[in-house]
């Protein structure tokens, strides 16, 4: 069986320096697959360059990126497109600023579904309905005809999640969906990625700095420092036997309820201190371009 | 399921004539004035009492029929050559509405089209479209439509493009920087995401986020394009000399203006009250438009 994504020793610069160092990673059909790391680690970027949105100054060294067996990095622009936002959706992090401002939340879920699916007016529209029913949201006709800052940051979010699974798509990457809600909103939202992804069959890549929510619906994991892939495995096995020192001192960083709070460790400085020079010597071994 | 369901909050989705009341006074004050400009110009045969070109030489420099010695057949009076002043102010809204329209409308078009374009592609497209805006900009109208004048011949068709010309530059230079500024926001990343081409992208998300802007550039790009066709038909190189102007009363009134203070200061009143008029309903309706400012 092919997998959904298969990442093969991807490597990414910006400017000259790098941010993903041979990052190899894959995700079968239907699986939800948890990337974990701190603050750049580079597993947003890794996010972006599957869907083709690096930054201008950021540039694909080597490496493969294969969806479904046909390659992103070569593919044509045309035909990139053609996947994204069909095939291969995004749930971004911040559901405040991610909605276009000036368009109803109508117009924007229907011209998802006209540009991919060619529906007409009417029955985009319906369909809409329906995906804001399917994300629990009360009053979708209402809803619908409302511009973004008229509902609340949750609701923004369930649109968004309701916008990525519009299309059926075989890869969801959730690029944080849930750092920027409260946590009584965080629980409902994971609740509706899971239900969604199993009603339309879709494996999702979940992006994420939260042990817990990784333990909550991921199946299996990866744990990404400095640009490169320090384990990885299921996530019952990673969460109880954890391989790697980073990923213990980071269990140990994570609040848990059946712990004491100040049994609580930050991940010691020496530690990543290690960890960046073992990324750095890594540089070193090969040119960061080809000649 | 059930503790999944949120509401939207009770707040009415704004309808556009919530949001005309919320334009407040700028936006009627706006209206009125441009709505009668408009009338004016459009009804002018009608409206005006006399012929704008009649000449009545005996009844040469009236005041205005509610001064001692005016004429109530000539309301505003007449000039020094006993045209009626009124019907001149009243034909003369034609030219400025004209101009204002079309100038407007063609330097917003073409100043918004390699406004986007730069701002989107960058590298030296960018560069190209930005040392245009400069050059363009150092240029000044008055100088590029005596320049046509000369090539072409005077007239309206030279005073709309030397006004074009020129001010595209206004639309372009802030919907450059504009466009950038938003290529930046989440949106557009969201929306790249959905596979939207550059052209879809420009078109459907980064335009309507520009249009509050846009409208208030458009408002005041009519108020200088009034303002530039009086200057040049002041100076005589505008219309021919039998379509009166708001701007060659000035002139013609110049000359007598101690004797008979109206004949310029009527059309003077003109002006400022259209180029008021026009960015008032500029302000009013950018208010208006912006679904974020609206509530």
């Amino acid at each position: 069986m092919t997998a959904t994504l298969a990442i093969d020793d991807l490597k990414v610069a910006i400017n000259d320096s790098n941010v993903l160092r041979g990052v190899s990673l894959e995700v079968q059909p239907g699986e939800v697959r948890g990337l974990v790391g701190e603050s750049g680690a580079g597993k947003s970027m890794l996010g972006r360059a599957v869907l083709g949105l690096l930054p201008a100054n950021a540039k694909i060294i080597s490496g493969h990126i294969a969806f479904e067996g046909s390659d992103l990095v070569g593919m044509h622009e045309a035909e990139r497109r053609n996947l994204l936002g069909r095939r291969i959706a995004l749930i971004p992090q911040d559901p405040m600023t991610s909605l276009n401002p000036v368009k109803r939340v109508g117009a924007q879920i229907g011209g998802l579904l006209r540009h991919h699916l060619g529906l007409s007016k009417q029955a985009a529209f319906a369909r809409a309905t329906e995906l804001l029913i399917e994300v629990a949201i009360r009053e979708p006709d209402r809803v619908l005809s409302l511009y973004p800052h008229q509902i609340s940051g949750g609701m923004r979010q369930r649109v968004l999640i309701a916008m990525a699974f519009a299309c059926d798509p075989s890869l969801v990457i959730a690029d944080e969906p849930t750092t920027a809600l409260d946590v009584t909103v965080q629980r409902q939202v994971l609740q509706l990625v899971e239900r969604l992804r199993q009603r339309h069959g879709s494996a999702v890549l979940f992006i994420t700095h939260d042990l817990g929510v990784v333990a909550k619906i991921c199946r299996s994991m990866t744990v990404l420092h400095a640009g490169r892939v320090l384990e990885e495995g299921e996530t019952a096995d990673v969460l109880v036997r954890p391989r790697h020192a980073y990923t213990r001192a980071l269990l140990a960083a994570t609040p848990r309820a059946d712990r004491p709070a100040d049994t609580l460790r930050p991940v010691p400085p020496s530690l990543i201190e290690q960890l960046w020079a073992d990324a750095r010597r890594l540089d070193l071994l090969g040119p960061a371009r080809p000649a | 399921m059930a503790d999944l369901v949120v509401a939207p909050l009770a707040a009415p989705p704004s309808r556009l004539l919530a949001g005309l009341k919320r334009g407040g006074a700028r936006l009627r004050v706006g209206a009125a004035l441009v709505a009668i400009l408009v009338l004016v110009a459009l009804l002018a045969p009608v409206l005006a009492p006399h012929d704008p070109l009649e000449q009545d030489l005996l009844s040469a420099q009236l005041p205005p029929a509610w001064m001692h010695g005016g004429d109530p057949a000539y309301i505003l009076g007449t000039d020094s050559l006993g045209r009626c002043v009124l019907s001149r102010l009243i034909y003369s809204a034609r030219t400025a509405v004209t101009v204002a329209l079309i100038a407007a409308a063609f330097a917003a078009i073409i100043g918004v089209a390699l406004g986007l374009f730069a701002g989107s592609f960058g590298g030296w497209v960018d560069q190209v479209v930005s040392r245009s805006i400069d050059v363009w900009m150092a240029f000044p109208p008055v100088l590029l439509s005596i320049v046509l004048a000369a090539v072409i011949g005077a007239g309206l068709t030279s005073v709309i493009v030397a006004i074009v010309a020129v001010d595209w530059t206004r639309f372009a230079r802030v919907v450059r920087a504009e466009t950038m500024v938003q290529l930046t926001r989440d949106y557009a990343a969201a929306a790249r995401a959905i596979g939207l081409s550059r052209a879809k992208l420009l078109r459907l998300e980064i335009l309507p986020n520009l249009v509050p802007l846009l409208v208030t550039l458009l408002a005041v790009e009519m108020g200088i394009a009034i303002l530039v066709e009086v200057i040049l038909s002041f100076v005589g190189i505008s219309v021919s000399g039998d379509t009166p102007t708001w701007g060659s009363m000035i002139a013609e009134g110049r000359q007598i203006v101690y004797q008979a203070p109206w004949i310029m200061g009527f059309p003077i009143g003109c002006i400022i009250a259209s180029v008021i008029g026009v960015n008032l309903l500029g302000d009013g309706l950018r208010l208006v438009l912006d679904p974020v400012q609206r509530s």
